[in-house]
């Protein structure tokens, strides 16, 4: 079978912090323009997972090769031109506070290290910000001189978000995109994202904890519990499988086999 | 643990020390290094660096400028209170311009600026370390000692010396100003006197000091707030080690700088 070389494959990845081990052995192929959903119990490791492909965290061993390449062997130049192919939604924005929004949302393409492409005057990054920000379904002419802490905090999220894809980058990283939405600015960003996989030809992995969304969103999905992905599969069967850890955790269930480790 | 008898606790100790200090030296240096070759690397962030400029330069002259007239009139004050019985009251203007121009402009507007501005940097950078926006910039494809550390290093080391010549001139006038009008001397006596006894040398090793100090200060102010972990504490504590070893590093190259040009 001729399958194509995954865009992103992850092998045999574990990290830990002391005697906390975070993730184990993780293995896991993202085809290119496709989108990949992990779901998983709060502090079972998806944001340190997406940390370690994005290179921001160093893991303990394993591989993580892009378009074929391990990100860990890669010279300092190189890895920061596959950075410039990516866009990351932070879990809590984590946005530019000294800058206004709409330097916030233009700003790789007003300061970033972009190979091949000019720099773009602050009238282009402008007009491409408010282009942005109207995406994600705000209000750009009010917003965009105000600063990150004048607005709310789904706001915030969405500027994020903006952030993240305004490069158009070849593969975007959202955690929690939808977590502090309202369910029907939710959907929207959900549509976004899809729209980022259909129409750019992006490839996306996102952290999501609402199931609707992760199969709005996803092409595959897979769980991660106590650092190790149980399931993986299609978005569409997610809610079906017969795994009993899945089970549980998509319906929601109080009975099953992850106990939460609540001490009364 | 392998226990150890009683005095090799203390040789394995101190050698801990050593070379935790060395680890930390090496540490620093190497940050020194990387801030400081960027510089040639394009793209220069210009922005920051006017800002940092404004920041350093301007903004720190009122703090600069009291703590110059009130050391240059303390000067000669203490000189005239100790030399009267021998009636070289000419001497005072003597005294106080060596003093301000050699040792007073520089040092005490040093630490202010360590005070005002090291502490300031550290506490930026160290909140957008632990809130991932240094993480989000190098998602943004830019290289964050580059965008943080680069045009700071510069803008103090420009604005210190430019900080120190107004304290310089500031310092004479409160000396003058406390001669005239408190101790009588004749104002074409003491402005005769402060001319004759300057030397250009004096003011051009003064602004040498300043821009190191200038270029210590920065230094301090980044690595301690890039280097925060943990939370609002992590950056508190950023805050102070940043001011104290810059105020103690400038002390000591104070020292090493006046052995090498002043001593021979
Ligand atoms: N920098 C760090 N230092 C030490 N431990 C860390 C660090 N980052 C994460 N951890 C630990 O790693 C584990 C997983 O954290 P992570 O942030 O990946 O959780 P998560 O799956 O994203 O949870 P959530 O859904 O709540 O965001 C946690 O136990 C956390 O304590
Ligand atoms: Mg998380």
């Amino acid at each position: 079978m001729n399958q194509p070389y995954p865009k992103i494959r992850i092998r045999n990845l574990s990290k830990s912090f002391g005697s906390n081990y975070v993730l184990r052995n993780i293995n896991m192929d993202v085809m290119k323009g496709t989108s990949f959903v992990i779901i998983g119990g709060s502090g079972s490791g998806k944001s340190v997972l997406l940390r370690c492909i994005l290179g921001l965290m160093a893991p303990d061993s394993g591989t993580i090769e892009i378009d074929g390449k391990n990100i860990f062997e890669l010279s300092y130049s190189e890895q920061a031109e596959k950075l410039q192919e990516m866009g990351m939604l932070f879990q809590n924005s984590a946005l530019f506070d000294s800058l206004p929004i709409w330097e916030n949302v233009a700003f790789s393409l007003l300061n970033g290290h972009r190979k091949n492409q000019p720099r773009a005057n602050r009238a282009q990054a402008r007009k491409r910000a408010n282009r942005v920000l109207k995406l994600v379904g705000l209000d750009a002419n009010n917003i965009e001189d105000l600063y990150p802490n004048e607005l709310s905090g789904g706001m915030q999220k969405r500027v994020g978000l903006a952030r993240a894809i305004a490069s158009k980058p070849e593969i975007i990283f959202f955690d929690e995109p939808t977590t502090g939405l309202d369910p029907i600015m939710g959907a929207i960003i959900d549509n976004l994202i899809v729209d980022c996989v259909k129409k750019l030809g992006s490839t996306t992995i996102a952290i999501t904890h609402d199931m609707a969304s992760a199969q709005r969103i996803g092409d595959q999905v897979a769980m991660l519990y106590k650092g190790e992905l149980i399931w993986q599969g299609e978005a569409d069967k997610l809610m079906y499988s017969d795994n009993p850890y899945v089970h549980q955790f998509t319906h929601g269930l109080y009975e099953g086999p992850i106990k939460m480790e609540i001490k009364v | 643990m392998y226990q150890m008898k009683r005095p090799w606790i203390w040789v394995a100790m101190l050698g801990r020390m050593v070379l935790n200090g060395i680890k930390e030296t090496g540490t620093l240096a190497l940050f020194a290094i990387r801030g400081f070759i960027n510089i040639f690397y394009p793209p220069f962030y210009w922005r920051i660096f006017w800002g940092s400029l404004l920041d350093i330069g301007y903004l720190s002259l009122p703090v600069v400028a009291l703590t110059a007239l009130f050391s240059g009139g303390v000067i000669a004050l203490q000189s005239y209170t100790g030399m009267s019985q021998y009636h070289v009251n000419s001497a005072i203007a003597n005294i106080v311009v060596l003093a301000v121009t050699r040792e007073l402009g520089p040092v005490l507007a040093g630490l202010m600026v360590a005070g005002r501005v090291g502490a300031a940097m550290a506490a930026e950078i160290g909140t957008m370390q632990v809130t991932n926006q240094i993480d989000a910039l190098k998602t943004l494809s830019t290289n964050p000692i580059k965008y943080l550390v680069t045009p700071r290093l510069l803008a103090a080391t420009f604005a210190l010396p430019f900080l120190v010549l107004i304290a310089d001139i500031l310092g004479v006038l409160g000396g003058f100003t406390v001669s005239v009008i408190k101790l009588e001397f004749s104002p074409e006596g003491y402005i005769a006197a402060t001319l004759n006894a300057v030397k250009p040398i004096d003011i051009t090793i003064g602004l040498v000091k300043a821009a190191v100090f200038g270029f210590l200060i920065a230094l301090m102010g980044c690595y301690h707030g890039y280097r925060s972990r943990g939370g609002a504490q992590g950056v508190g504590a950023a805050t102070t080690s940043a001011v104290v070893a810059a105020s103690i590093l400038l002390l000591v190259f104070d020292y090493l700088l006046t052995d090498i040009f002043f001593a021979k």
